[in-house]
């Protein structure tokens, strides 16, 4: 009698073990499953957009990323246009965005009181996550007619005579342009590079600015000397993550960049970005060329942006290690 | 002393300078964010009536709400959500239990990285290839199992909520891994040694240990797709009237926003700022609640 209870008690425990087992491999293959999912998603994006865009390779050719001509009606197509403004406004942005926002994170870090810092600090991060199209709508409403009639006609006629200048900064004052669509993106980028910058520059050890300041250094020399060269890495990573996001920014851009296909010297004349022609164009494009042509600049765009943000992640990564030890 | 000399003064000189120009660059900053805010705030109110929550999107001219666009976009975010979070928190599960050195985590981590702060238009360009174009043989495939039910071969709320959900796994994975990894080794040893299978500590342990983190995790994804227009403008596509049909084309309010700003008319304008603070207003508002939560979780 004993022995059969205690059998029955081994074998279910048996059972039971196995049971646990197989659950145990079930999950963990779940979760394996979704962790592929995520890399089928990203080769999946590639592949569709690829085969997608190949109407458009095979009849283009490497001519496509040359030419500026954008022909819906005789069905020629050319995304150099779209590709000089997607560049020159990133460009723009960040040389505003940059400067700005590692000044602010000085501010934040050195200069700011106390009690204020962390609300400054919460109300940047909070504007991080403002939609792009909030800053679309804003741009074309209130900052473009505010632009055209007062600091836009002054710029140009500041420039007007100066030889070179006045083809890059000339022009009829459209208010909409590059140089708006570059100025509302480093706006919005703003938080972005701030808040990462402040970050890094947290993790500076403190011995290392007391240090330079019982050297005698000023604040500047501290940051300049010190903290900089230490959170370089950080600060560039950061800096190519805000570059990233602004390579590949649609709804910002669209509202205000004119959407006009072809390359103008001056930065105040109204151009177009590869995601603001997609955006403007993907659902009235008609013929599969045309939608193919789109499609191999959404392509395009998707390869720019892997490459910064493959560096910006390399660079932010090797800084996490260090910071781990 | 020498503390006078023209180098000292010099640099004393710059080091004020150098500040100035950094508490300028913060005011800089600071008056271009609230300007945007502001205008927001004072287009957007004035905007704002009780019609907004009852009426459908009017042709010019006439007088409307958004009625149809808040429910489109609310669907969609849910449906988003509801597939997203879990395919996340599993994907993120696993980096930070199962893989959390090996070299395919590592590649995953990479991929997932890139997905995060991907150009959202090229989702909407993905999405449209496997579901709104109609290609015969997967039409028909998928007309076989699905029947009218089938999303492949035209604009529908369910492309718009697949392209949502591509943003939004990320969002999770990222989220979920980084608090997970913030969970003591010792909780799960402790586990473990009352014989509890892995799978057991994870879910039992684990999970609730992180529980405020990965509800941070989807609000913070909510957030991000609640504004998100440019996937949706070739997937969901739009809709002037209410509709509930997710098979087909339907409103949205990011959509709307961008169609009503970019037209002529006055009063659509009107609508579309209303719109934007409705939108700004959820994001904020998760953004906070996320914070809130993520700091309870901290501490």
């Amino acid at each position: 009698m004993v022995d059969i209870v205690l059998s029955d008690a081994l074998t279910s425990r048996a059972e039971a073990v196995r049971r646990f087992g197989r659950r145990d491999s079930l999950f963990r293959a779940m979760t394996a499953l979704a962790a592929l999912l995520v890399v089928a998603v990203f080769a999946g994006v590639i592949t569709s957009l690829t085969i997608g865009a190949m109407p458009a390779i095979h009849k283009f050719g490497w001519n496509f990323l040359t030419s500026e001509v954008w022909d819906p009606v005789q069905e020629e197509f050319g995304a150099l246009a779209s590709i000089y403004g997607t560049l020159l406004t990133s460009a723009l942005a960040m040389l505003i965005a940059v400067p700005v926002g590692i000044g602010i994170a000085i501010f934040l870090t050195e200069i700011c009181p106390r009690p204020l810092r962390r609300p400054i600090g919460i109300a940047i991060e909070l504007l991080a996550g403002i939609p792009s199209i909030i800053y679309g709508i804003w741009g074309l409403f209130t900052f473009a007619p505010a632009f055209q009639q007062t600091a836009e006609p002054w710029l140009i006629d500041l420039f007007g005579n100066v030889p070179v200048l006045q083809d890059y900064l000339g022009g009829a004052p459209y208010g909409i342009g590059i140089f708006t669509a570059g100025l509302i993106l480093s706006i919005m980028v703003l938080p972005f590079i701030s808040a990462v910058t402040r970050d890094v520059f947290e993790t500076v050890p403190p011995m290392l600015k007391e240090a330079a300041y019982g050297l005698g250094c000023t604040t500047w020399e501290v940051m300049w000397r010190v903290v900089l060269p230490f959170a370089r890495t950080g600060v560039v990573g950061g800096a190519m993550l805000a570059l990233g996001r602004a390579l590949g920014e649609t709804m910002a851009v669209t509202f205000v960049i004119g959407n006009a296909h072809n390359i103008q010297k001056s930065v105040f004349a109204p151009g177009t970005t590869i995601s603001a022609t997609i955006a403007n164009e993907f659902t009235e494009a008609v013929g599969d060329l045309y939608l193919s042509s789109l499609i191999e600049m959404g392509l395009i765009l998707f390869f720019i942006t892997f490459v910064v943000l493959a560096c910006a992640q390399m660079m932010l990564r090797s800084l996490e290690r260090r910071a781990g030890g | 002393m020498i503390v006078h000399s023209g180098l000292y003064r010099r640099r004393r000189a710059g080091n004020a300078m150098f500040l100035t120009l950094s508490v300028f660059a913060a005011i800089f900053g600071i008056v271009w964010l609230t300007a945007i805010l502001g205008s927001l705030f004072y287009n957007g109110f004035s905007a704002i009536s009780p019609k907004l929550f009852e009426e459908m999107t009017p042709p010019p001219g006439s007088d409307g709400g958004l009625l149809n666009a808040i429910f489109g976009s609310v669907v969609m975010s849910a449906i988003a959500v509801a597939i997203g979070t879990p395919v996340g928190l599993m994907a993120g599960t696993y980096l930070a239990e199962y893989g959390r050195h090996g070299w395919g985590s590592f590649f995953v981590r990479f991929i997932n990285d890139i997905l995060l702060s991907a150009p959202s238009i090229v989702i909407g360009l993905f999405i449209y290839e496997i579901v709104v174009v109609n290609t015969p043989t997967t039409h028909r495939v998928c007309q076989a199992i699905l029947g009218s039910w089938c999303p492949i071969g035209h604009f529908s709320g369910i492309a718009g909520a697949l392209a949502l959900t591509v943003i939004v796994i990320p969002v999770v994975v990222r989220t979920t891994e980084n608090m997970l990894l913030l969970v003591p080794n010792g909780l799960r040893e402790a586990a473990a040694a009352l014989g509890a299978p892995r799978s057991r500590v994870i879910r039992a342990v684990t999970w609730k240990a992180a529980r405020a983190g990965i509800i941070t995790g989807a609000l913070l994804a909510i957030a991000r797709i609640s504004g998100e227009t440019a996937p949706l403008l070739f997937t969901a596509f739009n809709n002037q009237f209410w509709s509930t049909d997710l098979n087909g084309p339907i409103a949205n309010l990011p959509y709307v926003i961008f169609q009503f700003a970019m037209s002529p008319y006055e009063d659509w304008h009107h609508l579309a700022w209303a719109g934007a603070l409705l939108i700004t207003a959820a994001v904020l508002g998760l953004s906070i609640a996320a914070r809130i939560l993520e700091r309870s979780n901290r501490s």
